[in-house]
């Protein structure tokens, strides 16, 4: 069964054998994991964990692993995300659990911002965006609540290794291309299972060129593959963005797959990818931009773990500078996190948006899952969130479009689907 | 195990919303249920009795992290689920919530309405003519997890069993 120690691995296996305190794992084997961090939220976390855990009689077994972020239902609109939003309070203060960070921005944000995630650590969260930790080298992925009860009590979990697969972005991106296009070309690619529960590893010159929060939109949207993790290997860039947050002992030495391990290589070249639109109603509904010329746009969306964080608010304004969105089209921006929204602000980015027009929400999940904002009915709506499943943003007959932060800025600016390359030349 | 068990047959890719639809998530479980594959098998949930089997394609459970999707079968009876494979999240929910998933390439060979039996000495789904359906072995903790009904109670009894200890 056990390999010698000289086995290639991949970065995931890697991973995945430190939280088993094994020196190395096979694909395909089921090893029991020590878990380094749980998180959950407002909607996923309290109000399932506390009753179960007081028909368990049990505890949390390591509450400074454990971090709660209020994100969904806040600011509350309804008697029900009252309702919701105070048994997460109450019991935050009732447990008393060191890590709390209410209605500060979305959870996949706030945790890697407020120095939780590091390099090698094996962590779950609350809800399927929680492969956004693997961008820092993380293994993270999301599991349902009743699993989340028996991390909380045991502070273990089974994984079976899964296969890799290699993402191998070759070259540059051109200007106005992101992250988000790499990503929905990919799952448009792949389709929605394509991943199979497979780790995914993101690599190459492209990959290494991004910044953490450009990796972290790639790594969240590997979720939308059918993937259990979407990894990528961490260096100096992460180095340099984790000294920002405050975590302390960043190692990040031997965390890459090694030459020769068993994985599946996908290559492509960034180069030649130009931005990319996905269709209603799934983000495998992918095509190039042209192909939707011309498609008007009454709303849209820039906001989301994937979609609103500092250099997507940067994105926007570097469209919108100067400009006025058109009578009809009504621009709604939700930033990520109040971190990136101050920043934004001393930048004079938010100013730019809102001198153009745009409409600044509060920092939550907000319209992405239907809980905000308003989507009107039979809309049309690009936005920069992760996923357009049909009534997802709360209307069944709006048409909700997925693209990157530039071009869902130069969409609204134009008040039809459009190349953002076109406006920033 | 002789017992025989019911097939009722659906495609390929059912997702999670069509075992647990959105319209139906702020419900408790049991009226989540009555709602179960409507789109697809508008009388399933009416007529499934206790120890009936579903027979799926590819893809079973893709989409959401939602475990109701699971809940919502163990909820009618659901004895097992026979399906080449699985989403990943649905995978994991469902031997935590107890229901068990038996990974089959064959599975659409199975006929609706035929009697099965389930042999999982040898991982084998048995035929009503007697052909052997070849499934991927599942781990023993999986198996317990199953059998205990579930995390939840699997984990109530170990904490009795280490405080009477």
């Amino acid at each position: 069964m056990s390999k010698p120690t000289n086995t290639p691995q991949t970065l995931a296996q890697k991973l995945i054998a430190k939280a088993a305190g094994r020196s190395n794992v096979a694909v395909g084997e089921i090893v029991n994991c020590q878990v380094d961090l749980a998180m959950f939220h407002d909607s996923s976390g309290p109000r399932r964990l506390k009753p179960m855990l007081e028909e368990l009689g049990a505890e949390i077994w390591d509450k400074s692993r454990v971090v709660l972020v209020m994100d969904h239902y806040v600011p509350e609109r309804d008697d029900d995300s009252r309702r919701i939003v105070r048994i997460a309070r109450e019991w935050a203060l009732e447990q008393k659990l060191p890590h709390v960070y209410d209605s500060l921005g979305i959870c996949h944000v706030v945790l890697p911002q407020k120095g939780h995630l590091k390099p090698g650590m094996f962590c779950v969260g609350g809800d399927s965006h929680s492969p956004t930790g693997g961008a820092l080298g993380t293994y993270m992925f999301g599991v349902g609540s009743t699993e989340m009860l028996g991390v909380v009590v045991t502070g273990q979990l089974w994984v079976r290794v899964p296969q890799t697969f290699l993402m191998r972005w070759n070259n540059r991106l051109q200007p106005g291309v992101t992250a988000k296009d790499m990503m929905l070309h990919m799952i448009g690619r792949f389709g929605m299972n394509g991943g199979e529960y497979q780790a995914i590893e993101f690599c190459g010159d492209a990959v290494k060129a991004l910044s953490m929060q450009e990796r972290m939109t790639m790594s969240n949207m590997s979720a939308e593959m059918g993937s259990q993790v979407g990894l990528i290997e961490p260096d100096q860039v992460t180095r340099d963005w984790l000294a920002t947050t405050g975590a302390k002992d960043v190692l990040i030495e031997g965390w890459h797959t090694d030459q020769g391990a068993e994985a599946v290589t996908h290559e492509f070249d960034a180069a030649t990818l130009v931005p990319q639109v996905a269709a209603p109603h799934s983000p495998a509904n992918t095509k190039s931009v042209d192909e939707f010329k011309n498609t008007p746009i009454q709303v849209a969306y820039i906001g989301a773990c994937t979609g609103a964080k500092l250099e997507d608010l940067r994105a926007a304004a570097q469209v919108l500078r100067g400009q006025q969105l058109p009578a009809g089209v009504r621009l709604m921006v939700a930033p990520a996190s109040l971190q990136d929204q101050a920043q934004a602000e001393s930048e004079g980015v938010m100013q730019t948006l809102r001198l153009s027009g745009a409409e600044v929400l509060p920092t939550s999940c907000g319209a992405c899952s239907g809980y905000g904002g308003s989507i009107p009915d039979g809309a049309n709506v690009i936005a920069t969130t992760a996923r357009n499943f049909k009534g997802r943003m709360g209307s069944a007959t709006a048409q909700v479009y997925l693209a990157s932060p530039y071009t869902v800025a130069a969409s609204a600016l134009r008040g039809s689907i459009s190349d953002p390359r076109e406006v920033l030349a | 195990m002789s017992e025989h068990h019911r097939v009722w047959k659906v495609g390929a890719d059912v997702d999670t919303d069509q075992l647990a639809p959105g319209a139906y998530m702020k419900l408790g479980i049991h009226d989540i249920a009555k709602h179960c594959l409507e789109g697809v098998r508008p009388e399933f949930a009416a007529n499934v009795k206790t120890g009936d089997v579903l027979a799926a394609g590819p893809n079973f459970g893709i989409g959401s992290s939602r475990e109701q999707a699971a809940d919502a079968l163990v909820k009618l009876g659901v004895k097992a689920v026979v399906a080449p494979s699985y989403g990943g999240l649905y995978f994991r929910n469902a031997f935590n919530l107890g229901l068990l998933l038996l990974t089959c390439k064959d599975a659409q060979a199975l006929e609706e309405g035929e009697k099965i039996s389930l042999d999982l000495s040898t991982w084998t789904v048995v035929r009503a003519n007697g052909q052997r359906l070849a499934c991927d072995p599942i781990p023993d903790f999986l198996v317990a997890m199953v059998e205990a009904g579930g995390l939840l109670p699997q984990l109530k009894l170990r904490l009795q069993q280490q405080r009477a200890s």
